[in-house]
């Protein structure tokens, strides 16, 4: 019983860990996946989706309406950045970056000045559950689910939908899916804005059990980082088993060495990780294929 | 060597401004501002000198990014990493015999190590583009919150403690040994000097290694790396060395800037700390030296007049800053205005080649 009560938790920590990095690096993957682009403001829309569910919550929605709300907001957000700014600059990759990290500035200085440098959060819900010795919030449960579920959920977006489908063309041959009358720039505007609206998800998710401070987004864009940058360019085979395989580092690192010694790890894991496949995971499985 | 011989290897195709007029005009900004201090009270001319101390993280930035053509996000890192160099060096042997010198030395060689450790990771294991940005941002975010952590009286080397987030403080400025008793650079006029003094060996250095066959390669690397290879050149080894000579000026901006001022926190890592130097060089114009030196220092000094009416309301403008630059003037406001005068007649000369073939 103990073993198993041990060997509970540790699955528990894992589970715990992949889930914050899936959660974390897929609207960052999307975005990169479709236009080669990091969105340094990803920290910032997941700011803005956790900022609206907290404001949602305590204006009396549900909770799970309240970050579906947060998620909204942050994609409408991520459409309109869009349309001003990054659309321009599709011919120019790395400019994109340094765009977006204004941006990011912008609106983490922007929410601090109009929101002040604190707000008051919503509580984590759902309790704690015993089994074996051992206590499990109930709502982090609940977050491994949803991150699984996600994963399934864009699985069959991008393969069944008929947007899905335009979308891979797009990333695949973009003047090819133009000429057969696809309008790229419609799949780029929504697909940043999908990318957005995870990030808004992912903040609403994690808001309950966070601080509400306007550099909040800084506690989740080194791991979406490194998620991204190992998995690669593709998010089903990359950031999924990239987080798989980081989340066994990392949660073996933080039930050993504490939180930073687990972030300190991925970040050594990673460095050496791209020393041998620079293409990350997706680029070596697909060199494999092909 | 002669005047001209030497004239000649500062110019060249790598750098903006050449010829009499420009270096007219550089003798006499120079002299101002060596003179300046004759003009301007102590307090005045040590706020100088703290801009001055930004200036070579900025050139070392310019080098790796805007000729290397590598997206080196982690600056600040090495900043970071030789202002608590200096500062435990320091509080750990003191001042006396010009120990601060060699503590100087010893800060930036460690920052420049570290390059060399992290470069060979990521230009060895060829990553290139965005994911080094990426990667060399999160060293140095990582960096921060482990610095940010180091709170408890266990973290200390020597007699050095790290303090967390509050940063170390209290160590010596830089002290130059002299007959008749040592010079304290206090952020005075003495200090200015010697910056002054040194970011004008640093920039013609610079402008002479950019000019050189080196400065040629690595052009030729950012505009395109697989033609460079071909050629024959291992693009990696220039790569890395770009990469530890900026990194090895950044180190030099983190040792200043702690002597400068006798403080070094851990948000001088952060992300915010690490977009400054990419709006210097971005706003000012990546791809030349004087550019981005221009841009660095006026950028440096709107950034302070912006924050007497609040530093949160700085920060926003400088986001919307380089937004607007890499939308608008992609190749940097200082560079574009430096360029205007050659435009107007290469424009009417296309002009009329077009309407000759026409």
């Amino acid at each position: 019983m103990d073993v198993l009560g041990a060997v509970a938790a540790s699955l528990f920590q894992f589970g715990d860990t992949f889930a914050f990095l899936v959660l974390s690096a897929s609207g960052l993957a999307i975005i990169f996946g479709m236009m080669g682009v990091i969105n340094l403001a990803h920290g910032e829309f997941i700011m803005c989706g956790a900022y609206v569910t907290v404001l949602a919550s305590r204006a009396g929605l549900p909770l799970p309406a309240a970050i579906l709300a947060g998620a909204l907001a942050a994609g409408l957000a991520g459409m309109v950045v869009e349309r001003l700014v990054v659309r321009h600059l599709y011919s120019r990759p790395l400019d994109t970056i340094v765009a977006t990290w204004g941006i990011s500035l912008i609106a983490s200085q922007g929410t601090l000045i109009l929101m002040g440098s604190t707000m008051q959060g919503v509580g984590t819900p759902l309790g704690s559950l015993e089994v074996g010795g051992y206590h499990y919030s109930g709502y982090r449960l609940v977050l491994i689910a949803v991150a699984l579920a996600l994963l399934l959920a864009l699985y069959l977006f991008f393969n069944r939908t008929r947007f899905g489908v335009l979308a891979r063309a797009t990333i695949q041959v973009p003047h090819m899916a133009e000429a057969l009358g696809v309008d790229t720039r419609r799949v780029y505007s929504l697909t940043f804005g999908l990318g957005a609206a995870l990030a808004g998800l992912t903040g609403g998710l994690y808001a309950p059990t966070m601080t509400m401070v306007p550099t909040m987004g800084a506690t989740f864009i080194v791991e979406a980082f490194v998620t991204v940058v190992v998995g690669g360019a593709d998010v089903f085979l990359g950031t999924a088993p990239a987080a798989a395989v980081l989340g066994v580092v990392k949660a073996g690192l933080t039930a050993g060495y504490g939180q930073l010694f687990g972030q300190i790890g991925l970040l050594v894991a990673v460095i050496g990780f791209i020393r041998m496949l620079p293409k990350g995971i997706s680029g070596f499985i697909l060199r494999e294929r092909a | 060597m002669s005047f001209a011989r030497l004239i000649s290897r500062i110019e060249g195709p790598q750098t903006l401004g050449r010829g009499p007029a420009f270096w007219g005009g550089f003798a006499v900004v120079l002299a101002a501002a060596y003179g300046y201090p004759l003009l301007a009270d102590g307090y005045t001319v040590g706020n100088t000198a703290y801009f001055l101390t930004w200036t070579f993280m900025a050139l070392g930035l310019c080098l790796i990014w805007g000729y290397g053509g590598v997206l080196s996000f982690g600056q600040t890192a090495f900043f970071g990493m030789a202002g608590y160099g200096y500062g435990v060096l320091t509080l750990n042997f003191g001042e006396a015999y010009g120990f601060t010198l060699l503590a100087l030395v010893l800060a930036v060689a460690a920052a420049a190590l570290l390059a060399v450790v992290l470069g060979y990771f990521l230009f060895f294991g060829r990553i290139s583009g965005v994911f080094l940005g990426i990667v060399t941002l999160s060293v140095t975010l990582v960096f921060e919150r482990f610095m940010a952590q180091t709170a408890g009286p266990e973290w200390r080397i020597g007699a050095a403690r790290l303090n967390g987030f509050n940063g170390m403080s209290g160590m010596p400025p830089l002290t130059v040994p002299w007959f008749g008793g040592d010079i304290v650079l206090f952020p005075d006029v003495a200090l200015y000097y010697v910056l002054l003094t040194l970011l004008l060996v640093v920039y013609l250095a610079l402008r002479i290694l950019v000019n050189s066959r080196f400065g040629n390669v690595l052009v030729a690397i950012r505009e395109n790396p697989e033609r460079a290879e071909m050629l024959g050149y291992d693009i990696r080894r220039y790569q890395l060395g770009a990469f530890v000579i900026g990194a090895a000026l950044a180190g030099l901006s983190g040792v200043l800037y702690t002597s400068w001022g006798q403080y070094i926190t851990p948000s001088s890592m952060g992300i915010t700390a690490a977009a400054l130097p990419i709006i210097w060089v971005a706003v000012g114009g990546r791809s030349d030296l004087t550019a981005t030196l221009v841009g660095t220092l006026a950028i440096l000094a709107l950034f302070q007049a912006l924050t007497i009416h609040g530093s949160q309301y700085a920060l926003v403008v400088m986001g919307a800053l380089l937004v607007v630059t890499v939308l608008a003037a992609p190749e940097g406001i200082v560079t574009a205005l430096l360029k205007l005068p050659g435009r107007f007649g290469r424009r009417s000369a296309v002009r009329a080649i077009t309407e000759a073939e026409g």
